[in-house]
């Protein structure tokens, strides 16, 4: 036996009455292979209980134990001077400055959010401010990365309005502003949406406190909310495929969530962390109390003793099984001073909640579970956090893909009918257009701090009492890293270091979220090795470690997996609230000036979907040292405040960028004469998807030093044309081609679409 | 010169609230709702947020503390108090103020900037304000759709008592340019001795132009004048 592995359990453990026999069917039901049994049967020297094996099976899933991902994620970098807490934490933890940390993560709730969308996206969110406030920080921003299925089927709209009500509810009711994210709707989805949730929190260096059990003879209490029958094993859930009786099945597998009484867990908690009469704090959340109280005895070394009676319940006779695998919501468990309970008792009880003793921190490194004195279960700790199996699959490359990417476009090329047709349609795109049918139903102004609402290139909350600002982000193209993964999740790495710059902020740190299909398969474990090698080029070109995240594998319905989707989020520092930056152009006479180069690929790119039904071609190219140098040379811009505005090229391509700066918030539109004078396909200069591409504008007695900047950091750079008044046309030509539009019509087109597309009646399923 | 920022368990602007009273120069305190007392103030604030996760009603709740016997009473005096959100919506179920905030008639939350006209500027919120001004204010509401009987309508609208309307950029109350269904476009209504205002923007999240707009700024101006004629 390996030392990883530590003591073997001496208690006497006896079957608990009532409780089934553990046989192989049962093994099976809780997702352990007959490999890990075994290896189960060896730590214990015997056979695991019913209990046991629930424990087990919770802490071996892939949701806690990452067993399929984590060699792949070690080879992630994860240090830098100003990472203060790397992974292996509730959350990644920065030096932002001014003697500010900033916590932040990224969870998904993909599974809960297939079957009971509102419920779903709002405990998404309600454990992402947990991990957020247990390291100490306040939470101060939350951003959605969401995906669902084509916008015109019933369901689709079902699950989307679902899911936005839940997490604007929850975020609206605890009061923190959500500063952006991203949508994406694409068959590529269906069934199986993503809803991934990202929190930031700040708080003084010195605040910052750990998960950790230390302390032996320290009590444990469980606070906040009592422990009910939902959600439980909703960790091994997670790690399950989908099918279509997952509807029906999983529905107690999926919590409700409270977020009056998070409020109120939140300023408790931060109160408890203040008074310093707490050494360790944990949310419950996957896996509930056999998680927060594992890991924290793991990270200090020590061991727990749990007594099953004293844990607050919500309803009569919960056996031992239940309580330790509820995933009820709003609960965090404590370690307190020895003799200090009382004190964390009158802090709960200010906020109205209640606090319960149910154990404490031991020397001998068990994971021991007592009902009413009786031992029901007892592991050593160690091998249940540390101990999960991982698996190096085998990956290969699907030959439909291949195929798909070498699908020969050129047709697509040539321009079929009015280009400003065209350019109309991929507008009101749901892809492309306007994302506030969402975002108005989220609190964006709340604590009075959000310098950039949602809408922009990147959210960003102004640090009060300093001059500084965090930024972020969450980008991720589907499409591209279906397509070619690790090209496809360098893209998504580029793409959010863009839309950090473009507001002004040094790109600093990424937490990531990998939303893959079923790791067994040799096609799928493919795209998860190959995007997160690709992960790690960006982020080490970018010096943005990766500080934690989340794995959210088996994201498949029927046998069908979603496009694999590594969601990077990504947050950057502001030094002078000052130098902000936003898209929107600003002065009519201003010149217009291209940062980056067209060219003629039009791979995975939204032209294709809306104009040809079409996932196919390779992602465009992306070159990390040239988006480095774009992203110092655009940072070098603003800093020398020589910028209006500034904007990247993502879906719909340069036409839909000029389109977003033109239209602003829609108050006051510009029209704007470009002349793109490039020896290329109109098509695929104004509606290709190519990479390292920034539009900015600036007073035209600036343009020359822009140019120089860029040129200084060989950056290709030129002038293509002038902002003009909201009575002018918004006009673009292309070596004979050209787009001529009315700024109050796109704006109708842009802004109005999604609102309109979820009254038109369902022409889907 | 003090503010009581009242504080409930689910309040979420109190924190902002604290901050806009404070940045015009007020001596702010935070009172929880089981404490009692506030004779010690000058003026009275009621934050938005979801005072007991908005249930029964949003504000139903929160006016059963401890605190909003001693709110009436500071009204009742003649102290300035001023519910914003769900502050107006906790003075409305206190009977401080008539009507009612119902469910947004789009029946969806609402969280995007609004204009708004400033119809009386002789109270102690908006002497600062020129009368016919037009604001850019945050709103975020589920639940700011203001109602209330014809006759009472017809009461606050023949004496004055309507003090925000919600307008379109030429200052027009249209229906395009109200978020909500309220009622003759009100957003925010006083009390007839004009000392008890409640509002469903937020003001104190228009404090600074970083952050969008300064136009709550005078709002806490026009109490911070209001002071020295009230306390002497």
């Amino acid at each position: 036996m390996s030392t990883a592995e530590g003591a073997v359990a001496e208690d006497s453990v006896s079957p608990r009455a009532g409780d089934p026999p553990v046989t192989a069917e049962v093994v099976a039901d809780h997702g352990l292979s007959v490999d890990e049994y075994e290896r189960i049967r060896s730590i214990m020297g015997r056979d695991p209980t019913f209990t046991e094996l629930g424990i087990f099976s919770a802490m071996w899933s892939e949701h806690c134990g990452y067993k399929n991902s984590k060699r792949l994620l070690r080879l992630l970098p994860t240090t830098a001077p100003w990472v203060i807490q790397g992974p292996g934490e509730n959350a990644g933890v920065i030096d932002v400055g001014d003697g500010y940390a900033l916590a932040f993560k990224i969870e998904s709730h993909n599974h809960p959010s297939a079957v009971e969308p509102y419920q779903g996206a709002a405990t998404g969110v309600g454990g992402i401010l947990r991990d957020i406030f247990t390291m100490g920080a306040r939470p101060v921003a939350i951003l959605d990365s969401l995906r669902f299925g084509d916008l015109d089927s019933g369901r689709t709209r079902y699950l989307f309005s679902g899911v936005v009500s839940g997490v604007g509810d929850y975020g609206n009711c605890v009061g923190i502003p959500n500063i952006g994210g991203e949508v994406a709707f694409d068959r590529g989805y269906e069934g199986n949406p993503i809803v991934n949730a990202m929190c930031l929190g700040l708080m003084k260096r010195e605040e910052l406190i750990t998960a950790s059990a230390s302390g032996v003879g320290n009590t444990l209490m469980a606070v906040g909310a009592r422990t009910g029958r939902d959600g439980i094993h909703g960790a091994t859930f997670a790690s399950e495929e989908l099918s279509e009786d997952s509807d029906e099945s999983s529905r107690p597998q999926v919590q409700v969530g409270d977020p009056f009484t998070e409020k109120l867990l939140l300023e408790a908690s931060l109160e408890l962390i203040a008074s310093g009469v707490i050494t360790g704090i944990q949310d419950m959340g996957a896996a509930g109390i056999t998680s927060s109280a594992t890991e924290m005895a793991g990270r200090a070394g020590t061991g727990v003793e749990l007594e099953m009676t004293a844990v607050p319940t919500r309803e009569q006779g919960m056996t031992p099984y239940e309580i330790l695998l509820s995933e009820s919501q709003e609960r965090m468990l404590v370690v307190v001073e020895k003799g200090l309970e009382g004190e964390v008792t009158r802090i709960l009880e200010k906020w109205e909640l209640e606090a319960a003793e149910i154990g404490r921190v031991t020397s001998d490194g068990l994971f021991r579970i007592l009902e009413d004195g009786v031992v029901v279960a007892s592991i050593p700790a160690l091998p249940l956090t540390e101990g999960c199996p991982t698996y190096e699959r085998e990956g290969i490359e699907s030959e439909e893909i291949q195929a798909l990417r070498a699908m020969d476009l050129s047709e697509h090329l040539i321009p079929e009918g009015d280009l400003t047709k065209t350019f109309m349609l991929l507008l009101s795109s749901p892809n492309v257009a306007s994302k506030r049918w969402i975002y108005e139903q989220y609190d964006t102004t709340v604590r009075t701090a959000t310098a950039v609402r949602p809408g922009g290139d990147a959210g960003v909350i102004r640090i009060r009492g300093t001059k500084r600002a965090v930024a972020a982000t969450t980008d991720c193209n589907g499409r591209f890293v279906y397509l070619e993964p690790k090209r496809g999740a360098m893209i998504a790495a580029a793409e959010a270091a863009r839309n950090l710059v473009c507001v002004g902020a040094v790109p600093t740190a990424v937490t990531n979220n990998l939303n893959f299909g079923n790791p067994l398969k040799p096609h799928i474990y493919y795209q998860l090795r190959e995007a997160v090698l690709g992960m790690v080029d960006a982020c080490e070109t970018f010096e943005t470690p990766v500080t934690g995240g989340n794995v959210s594998l088996y994201n498949e319905t029927d046998g069908r997996s979603i496009y694999p989707t590594p969601v990077i989020g990504m947050v950057g520092v502001i030094e002078d609230v000052a130098t902000i930056t936003r898209q929107a152009f600003r002065h009519e006479g201003e010149d217009i000036v291209l940062l980056g180069a067209n060219t003629n690929e039009l791979g995975g790119s939204e032209y294709l979907y809306v104009t040809a039904d079409l996932v196919a071609g390779a992602p465009p190219a992306v070159d990390l040292d040239a988006e480095r140098a774009l992203q110092q040379a655009v940072l070098k811009m603003i800093h020398e405040r020589l910028l209006s505005s500034a904007h990247d090229c993502s879906e719909g391509g340069l036409a839909c960028a000029l389109a977003e700066s033109a239209l602003g918030d829609g108050e006051a539109p510009h029209g704007i004469d470009v002349d793109i004078d490039d020896d290329l396909r109109p098509v695929a200069a104004l509606f290709g998807e190519a990479q390292g591409r920034i539009v900015v504008s600036c007073a035209p007695d600036r343009t020359d030093q822009v140019l120089r900047v860029a040129a200084l950091h060989e950056v290709p750079a030129r002038r293509i044309g002038t902002v003009q008044g909201p009575d002018d046309d918004f006009r673009i030509s292309v070596r004979g081609a050209s787009i001529s539009a009315r700024p109050a019509e796109m704006g109708a087109a842009y802004f109005d679409s999604l609102a309109n597309r979820m009254e038109a009646p369902p022409t889907g399923t | 010169m003090k503010a009581a920022v009242v504080t409930f368990p689910g309040s979420n602007g109190d924190y902002d609230l604290y901050k806009a009273a404070q940045q015009v120069g007020f001596d702010t305190h935070f009172v929880w709702h089981r404490e009692r007392g506030l004779d010690a103030y000058d003026v009275v604030l009621l934050p938005g947020g979801f005072s007991y996760g908005d249930y029964l009603r949003a504000g139903a709740i929160a006016r059963m503390s401890p605190i909003m016997e001693d709110v009436i009473r500071f009204a009742a005096a003649g102290g300035p108090v001023l519910g914003i959100c769900n502050g107006f919506q906790t003075l409305c179920e206190a009977g401080l103020l008539p009507g009612a905030l119902v469910r947004n008639d789009v029946l969806r939350f609402q969280g995007k900037d609004v204009r708004i006209r400033v119809e009386r500027t002789d109270l102690p919120f908006t002497s600062t304000y020129t009368e016919g001004q037009i604001l850019t204010i945050p709103i975020a509401h589920g639940e700011g759709n203001y109602e209330a009987d014809p006759a009472t309508l017809e009461e606050l609208e023949g004496e004055g008592r309507v003090v925000f309307r919600y307008v379109d950029r030429n200052g027009e109350p249209g229906a395009a340019a109200n978020p909500n269904g309220s009622w003759h476009n009100i957003a925010g209504v006083t009390n007839e001795a004009g000392n008890v205002l409640g509002m469903m923007p937020h003001p104190e999240r228009a404090m600074e132009k970083l952050l969008g707009s300064d136009d709550g700024l005078a709002l806490f101006a026009s109490l911070v004048a209001s002071v020295p004629a009230l306390s002497s």
